[in-house]
């Protein structure tokens, strides 16, 4: 009985297909787009690009809710605790000298840090509970924060130094939303590739069987929370920089942020990298052209919502997918088997 | 005294918070369903006590026996229709469609009333009170615990002897098992939904009347509130709810006590510190939510 060693992927046996090619064709396709984005600023006028860094935050925002509960199964209504922690930590840097822009990176690190300890309150609860804990949460946070007068209590306020040219200061303010959507996006997809993205994918299908077969489930979540934490942060800062300050910290810390997350991404498609982007330029097109039509606006997202999830539950990336066959990110795996020399397909061990 | 007299209304206002839990725990006890929708479907019924009152004449009391039966209809209608469907898709599905609504209520109301607080008028009931050893207490108040403790027994009651009550203990053991045996489940889900809604819709009335009226937004501080009752009670137990109100209503009250902003937030904090030391809650058993 002497069994030889052979080479891992010789003639029938059995190898894993990950789509390579096609996920660097769509990572150099989606540089050289990021490359066009950074250098629009130097082609077109600010009136366009900051609307654009609108979008940038709404992708920002809902890829980073699909994280949570596309691949997680984790379903938060109070990320915007951490968009206002954002926000207003860019007050607390900049107050301390620090420009703008770099406060909003220390600040989305800082909420990395405090979503920890809040990762162990917020995992005692599960499915809806663990919707309505984080929700609670948020709450606390907003409560929190508008006790400290220097925060400009419950009233809002202005970011102290900012850069002073207009036309320079939009620039920079694009090119961090920008930053953002793009390290968000990238830092998604490259853990969803990862080794971790395959335990998470099988933590959201089936959390019991995963952690039977030896993941750590509490682990993995948590990473997801507190990137998912600091993505949102990061966002805040950026709608905080935009408008240069806080107007309404009950706006920043309210729950309609959630709803335009949970919107985005349902519409756009749940569990995909995709959907999420195109949820967002739904939402942002929406927006733009039915805002001003008052709060009907927002019955109708509602409505659309609740109908898309009952009748639509892929979304539009979701189902345009599953019916072309269409992936531009592929996260999965597949086995194929090499066709054996002589022409079998078998994958048992040949005998000298 | 006045701590005393903190207690004893924090107590009192514990009934309140049972009341608007209850609708929250059925919902989830017999169909593992977390209503997102349930603050602002209370406001709803309280506003649709306001359009009684401007229309017909009726007293906020008596628009009850309307406001009731209609947000029972409205469950048993939502869960055949909406609800059952939603889950059968997924376990997100019954939470994004509830947060759906959750956002449509409110904004379908500034729109139809504005943004104005609505007035929910009772007489002098609001400011009676009777006192007894020193401690001045409301009318309403008592009479809100008083409505809290017999609606509880008398649920627990109907869950223990009723036939329909029995089905709904069966249909939130094993549903399969209950349908196998010529039951149809479904119909269960929907008359518990109805009842769960006829207790919230009282909850937004008699929250409105406490307020001295409601405005569209309202809903989203009493789901927490409804939320942080169930959870520090206990899932599962409707007596647990109404220890879950009291607890925290004295937090509520005692906090206030040290400033007139902070009730809300002491009563988080009491939220959080449960789930961090006895995330159960304090009569619930050993499952996990």
């Amino acid at each position: 009985m002497t069994t030889t060693t052979q080479p891992q992927t010789t003639a029938g046996s059995v190898r894993v297909d990950r789509d390579r090619g096609r996920a660097m064709l769509a990572v150099g396709l989606a540089l050289v787009a990021l490359v066009a984005l950074a250098a629009a600023p130097y082609f077109i006028g600010p009136g366009i690009t900051t609307d654009w860094g609108n979008l940038f935050y709404l992708v920002t925002l809902a890829s980073m809710w699909n994280l949570l509960a596309g691949y997680a199964g984790m379903l938060s209504v109070g990320q915007q605790g951490f968009i206002g922690l954002g926000a207003y930590g860019v007050f607390v840097f900049n107050d301390r000298g620090v420009n703008p822009y770099l406060s909003a990176v220390i600040a989305a690190a800082v909420v990395a840090a405090i979503a920890f300890p809040v990762s162990y309150l917020a995992f005692r609860l599960r499915g809806g509970y663990f919707a309505i804990g984080t929700w609670v949460i948020a709450e606390v946070m907003r409560q929190i924060i508008v006790r400290f007068e220097s925060l400009g209590a419950g009233k809002g306020r202005t970011i102290s130094a900012y850069t002073e040219d207009p036309i320079l200061r939009k620039a920079y303010t694009y090119w961090l939303a920008l930053g953002v959507m793009a390290v968000a996006l990238a830092a998604g997809y490259a853990l969803l590739r990862s080794r971790t993205g395959l335990a998470l994918q099988s933590i959201r299908d089936n959390e019991p069987a995963a952690g039977a077969v030896g993941i750590r489930v509490s682990r993995v979540k948590r990473l997801v929370f507190i990137a998912s934490a600091a993505g949102c942060a990061a966002a805040g800062a950026v709608i905080c920089i935009r408008s240069l300050g806080v107007a309404q910290p009950n706006e920043i810390f309210g729950v309609g942020y959630s709803a335009i997350m949970i919107f985005a991404v349902v519409i756009g498609g749940i569990g995909t990298i995709e959907g999420p982007v195109v949820g967002a330029v739904v939402y942002y097109l929406l927006d733009k052209y039915f805002g001003q039509s008052g709060v009907w606006y927002f019955v109708g997202l509602g409505l659309v919502a609740i109908l898309v999830t009952l009748f639509l539950p892929k979304g539009i990336w979701g189902e345009l997918a599953s019916r072309w066959h269409l992936s531009l990110l592929p996260v999965g795996y597949r086995t194929r088997s090499t066709p054996h020399p002589t022409g079998w397909l078998t994958a048992r061990d040949h005998r000298p | 005294m006045s701590w005393l007299n903190a207690v004893v209304q924090g107590v009192l206002l514990g009934g309140f918070f049972a009341i608007s839990a209850l609708g929250l725990s059925i919902v989830f006890g017999v169909m593992r369903i977390v209503n997102l929708a349930h603050g602002a479907l209370m406001i709803l019924a309280a506003y649709g006590s306001v359009l009684l009152i401007e229309r017909t004449g009726l007293g906020t009391w008596s628009s009850l026996l309307v406001v009731v039966p209609v947000m029972a209809a409205l469950g048993y209608l939502l869960q055949r229709l909406v609800l059952q469907r939603a889950v059968s898709i997924s376990e997100l599905a019954p939470l994004m469609v509830t947060f759906g609504i959750s956002i449509m209520i409110p904004n379908a109301l500034v729109e139809l009333f504005t943004s104005d607080v609505q007035a929910l008028p009772t007489g002098n009931l609001a400011t009676r009170s009777v006192s007894a050893g020193g401690i001045a207490v409301g009318l309403l108040p008592l009479l809100t615990f008083g409505i809290a403790v017999v609606l509880i027994a008398g649920l627990q009651l109907f869950l223990a002897r009723a036939r329909s009550g029995r089905l709904m203990r069966a249909a939130a053991d094993d549903s399969q098992a209950l349908r196998l045996m010529g039951v149809d489940n479904r119909v269960v889900y929907a008359q518990a939904t109805a009842i769960a809604f006829a207790t919230l819709a009282l909850a937004g009335v008699l929250f409105g009347v406490r307020q001295g009226g409601v405005a569209p937004f309202d809903g989203q501080v009493t789901v927490l509130l409804a939320f942080e009752t169930v959870i520090i009670g206990g899932l599962g137990s409707l007596w647990g709810t109404l220890v879950g109100g009291i607890v925290l209503g004295v937090t509520q009250t005692l906090g206030g006590e040290f400033s007139p902003e902070v009730p809300l937030l002491v009563g988080n904090l009491m939220f959080l510190a449960v789930l961090a030391f006895r995330p159960n809650g304090i009569l619930g058993r050993e499952t996990r939510a």
